[in-house]
């Protein structure tokens, strides 16, 4: 199946951004019909790389061989017509078009001098479909999930008859399992027809399913390149860490310490919120030092139950209580005034604000909390920086760099900051660890724990059930837009929520 | 090569030194072909001279500009100033009345309530886009088309002199051998920096122009944030509108304040704030002012025929926005490189 034909060769790849060394002589070879995972932490050098690759970025070092050919890639555009095609991390389409126009854009069949888009439409369904995605492709992209849209994206990058090689950065990590396995269908079968495909991910189990070789990056140095089935699980850890993980031990164990607590006192009551189209009435307690978890299959009303809570969307019907105050509905500034806060989901679009420096993205929300005209002095904005660049050791050179300078792990941890600056007593985390690596990950997961214990009421939502069910002493589990059933104690357990996913709620049992 | 390279690079960075160094080479090259330029006399105890001159005529694009600079960074733009210059000196003039050396109302009246109605216009156009949800453009245009109409409805279409000699102290008074329009910007910047900087104001317009959604989430109230900015240009262009019909000691409902929204929105963009929002910086406004005046006074001063004025206008604005542009200097830098390839 793989022949041993170099299709990509990389070799001595340096590429310097100002203070650090983001690559350092990194070798790197794709053969024809191989499926190629490149793994590493944030940080590690993976985006850059594949930057390179695509000509978003420069090296100042080394050299780029397409079959054999010395490529210099200006452009992605340039990269593309190479037979380069990527699919970037952050979905990158245009919103406000259709579907079709979304996978055609770029390769339009021009008929007459015009686009012909009833073919453009025609090749976007059957593309799709070879994703097991049927949806209406004239409809504009907005309308449809993450996960559509991600699909969307893969199936643009399909969209290229002479790709040789294809470039998925983070392809899953907005997919539920069964998309998942579409993709891998397609993988699979685009790399029998001998094209080279470089896969990222931060999932390893999705790593030993598909791909044929590792090469491991760490802080911009090249670790290694092993055969998959030669290099066992820990290792592979080990080498991208380059540490062993006792963190997730001591998880459990303290988890278990917050589950003996008996006493609950309560911080907020929600009754019969719901919105019509979006999530059916659901009630709900919250409770101080506990982690209730919201487990369900992606689409499934987890993300908009938060929402609702924390007033971003405005229910219609049903009312909260907190600090004795029924409301009707809270909006974000009522809710910090409450000491409510929200991670959400989308980092990019409703978490950072890119243009604006670490510490100016940390205390936002408190300043908002404070009003216009209490403005934080600036002394006390950089200690309140400072604070918690040191105490969630966020990885910035200072508190003045632009956000979007920042890893993915590095914003998530500055949107953490950005609440904990405001003194919440209930957090709720929306896909807190989506897209970062286990280091950071494992320290989140640390973190939500240590913060139900100080008393804080903490919300923790995750696609990932296991890191769920880890952290949680009590789960909300969501189908279909409505709540359907409520654990706690030992029912929080993997088996028991996977079957309530499934279709067998505490209705049907009793 | 290497080292006129990374300076390129690093000046590249901020976007103010590009700026001043356009201002510093107009008024350079002035210096060369008329060295008359930069001689200040003083007359009567007032300062007088091109470079006076520049400020003296750039006060009302000044102020204009820092108003045009918060709408700007919240990623709107409002084209209505020009005609809200009109129609503030509409009021003023006609609450003044035209009998020689009297007044109808108190000066401070007249002008406050002509600053009120410049105000409630940037209300107006801060309601259409907060909170009916009409685009910046199209929402100021319909003032830019009202209010050159309501400006001619006060002054029954004609051009309303004045003779009240204490409203020309605007336009036209000295106070230290100063003009005094310069120190109404100068008031106006200090107020506008310490109301932007000092409140949280400045990093809500900030946050909203760089990503709104994510705004949303932190509990800024971004209509009031917005509506507010619409009102405070509409108050500077009110100033702008003062300044400009004191100085010409007229309300003309046609051509006060005509094309001042595009010489705005230019200096905010010369300065350095980008027109899709964010980052803003009131002193690179006012730079990109004085660059747009300094040019419309070089022309008229080195005799360049008036058919070809607004040629030379738009070349070297064209020129500063290329100094600006990263990609330009992205060229450059490689063009540089590939030089020096070549001498290896």
């Amino acid at each position: 199946m793989v022949n041993d034909r170099v299709l990509l060769q990389m070799s001595n790849i340096s590429k310097m951004f100002p203070g650090v060394k983001a690559l350092s002589n990194v070798d790197f070879d794709l053969r024809a019909g191989e499926i190629h995972a490149l793994m590493g932490e944030n940080g590690a050098g993976k985006s850059t790389l594949i930057k390179v690759i695509t000509g978003v970025d420069k090296p100042e070092l080394g050299e780029i061989t397409l079959e054999g050919n010395i490529i210099h890639p200006a452009s992605p555009r340039d990269a593309q017509k190479l037979g380069i095609s990527t699919v970037f991390q952050e979905v990158n389409l245009c919103p406000n078009l259709s579907v079709a126009e979304n996978i055609s854009i770029g390769h339009e069949t021009i008929r007459y001098g015009f686009i012909n888009s009833s073919d453009a439409k025609a090749k976007a369904k059957q593309l799709l479909k070879q994703l097991d995605v049927d949806i209406d492709v004239t409809r504009t992209l907005a309308d449809y999930s993450v996960s559509i849209q991600q699909m969307v994206a893969i199936a643009r990058a399909l969209n290229i008859d002479k790709t040789k090689v294809l470039i998925l950065d983070e392809p899953t990590s907005s997919l539920d399992a069964y998309e998942v396995r579409k993709l891998f269908d397609v993988m699979l079968k685009l790399k029998k027809n001998g094209i080279g495909i470089i896969f990222i991910t931060h999932f390893i189990d999705q790593v030993y399913e598909v791909a044929d070789r590792i090469t491991v990056l760490r802080q911009g140095k090249l670790i290694g390149t092993y055969e998959t089935n030669t290099l066992p699980r820990l290792k592979l850890v080990y080498s991208m860490i380059g540490k062993e993980l006792e963190n997730l031990d001591s998880l459990s164990k303290m988890k278990g310490e917050l589950t003996k607590r008996t006493e609950v006192e309560p911080f907020m009551q929600v009754k019969a919120l719901g919105s019509k189209g979006s999530i059916q009435p659901f009630d709900l307690e919250i409770n101080k030092g506990e982690v209730l978890g919201f487990g369900g299959l992606l689409g499934s009303g987890r993300s908009e139950a938060a929402h609702l809570i924390f007033g971003v969307d405005i229910p219609d019907s049903g009312t909260l209580t907190v600090n004795k105050k029924e409301y009707r509905h809270l909006s974000p500034l009522k809710s910090i005034l409450n000491g409510i806060g929200l991670c959400p989901e989308d980092r990019k679009t409703e978490g950072i604000i890119s243009d604006l420096t670490v510490r100016e993205n940390i205390v936002i929300a408190l300043q908002v909390g404070q009003g216009w005209f209490q403005y934080i002095p600036m002394k006390k904005q950089y200690e309140i920086a400072d604070k918690f660049i040191q105490s969630l050791n966020i990885n910035t050179p200072s508190p003045d760099q632009l956000i979007k300078n920042l890893s993915g792990g590095n914003q998530q941890k500055v949107i953490l900051a950005r609440w904990l600056a405001t003194h919440v007593k209930f957090l709720i985390l929306d896909e807190p660890t989506r897209g970062i690596d286990i280091g950071t990950k494992a320290e989140i997961q640390k973190m939500v724990i240590s913060l139900a214990e100080e008393g804080k009421a903490i919300v923790f939502i995750s696609s990932e059930l296991d890191e769920v069910v880890r952290c949680s002493n009590r789960m909300m589990i969501m189908r279909d837009h409505q709540k359907v059933a409520e654990l706690e104690g030992d029912k929080v357990n993997l088996e028991e929520v996977m079957q309530i996913i499934a279709g067998r709620s505490e209705l049907e049992k009793a | 090569m290497k080292k006129l390279n990374s300076i390129i690079q690093k000046l590249g960075s901020n976007r103010l030194a590009w700026s001043m160094f356009a201002l510093a080479a107009i008024l350079l090259f002035n210096l060369i072909v008329y060295p008359e330029f930069f001689k200040i006399t003083i007359l009567d105890g007032h300062l007088y001279g091109s470079l006076v001159d520049i400020f003296r005529n750039g006060a009302p694009l000044m102020v204009l500009a820092i108003g045009m600079t918060l709408v700007v960074a919240t990623g709107g733009v409002d084209l209505s100033v020009g005609p809200v210059i009109a129609v503030t000196g509409a009021v003023a003039t006609s609450l003044i009345g035209l009998e020689y050396g009297s007044t109808n109302t108190p000066l401070f009246l007249a002008v406050a309530l002509a600053l009120g109605v410049a105000a409630l216009c940037g209300f107006w156009n801060g309601i259409l886009v907060s909170r009916i949800g009409i685009q910046p453009i199209v929402a100021t245009l319909i003032l830019y088309v009202a209010g050159r109409g309501v400006a001619q409805m006060i002054t029954n279409g004609k051009i309303m002199r004045i003779f009240y000699e204490p409203y020309f102290v605007f336009g036209s008074g000295y106070f230290l051998s100063l003009p005094v329009s310069l120190y109404i910007v100068l008031l106006v910047y200090i107020v506008a920096w310490l109301f932007t900087r000092r409140t949280s104001f400045g990093l809500y317009v900030e946050s909203i122009g760089i990503n709104s959604e994510a705004s949303r989430f932190t509990g800024i109230n971004e209509k009031n944030v917005k509506l507010l900015a619409y009102t405070l240009c509409g108050l500077c262009a009110g100033i702008a509108g003062i300044i400009i019909s004191s100085n010409v000691k007229s309300a003309d409902g046609n051509n006060a304040g005509l094309w001042y929204e595009l010489d705005a929105i230019l200096s905010v963009a010369l300065g350095g704030t980008s027109l899709s929002g964010g980052r803003f910086s009131f002193a690179g406004s006012i730079i990109g002012a004085l660059i747009i005046q300094s040019l419309t006074t070089t022309i008229y001063s080195t005799g360049v025929p008036p058919q070809v004025i607004m040629l030379v206008k738009a070349l070297v604005v064209f020129l500063v926005s290329l100094l600006q542009s990263e990609n330009f200097r992205k060229m450059i830098g490689s063009l540089l490189n590939s030089r020096k390839g070549a001498i290896q």
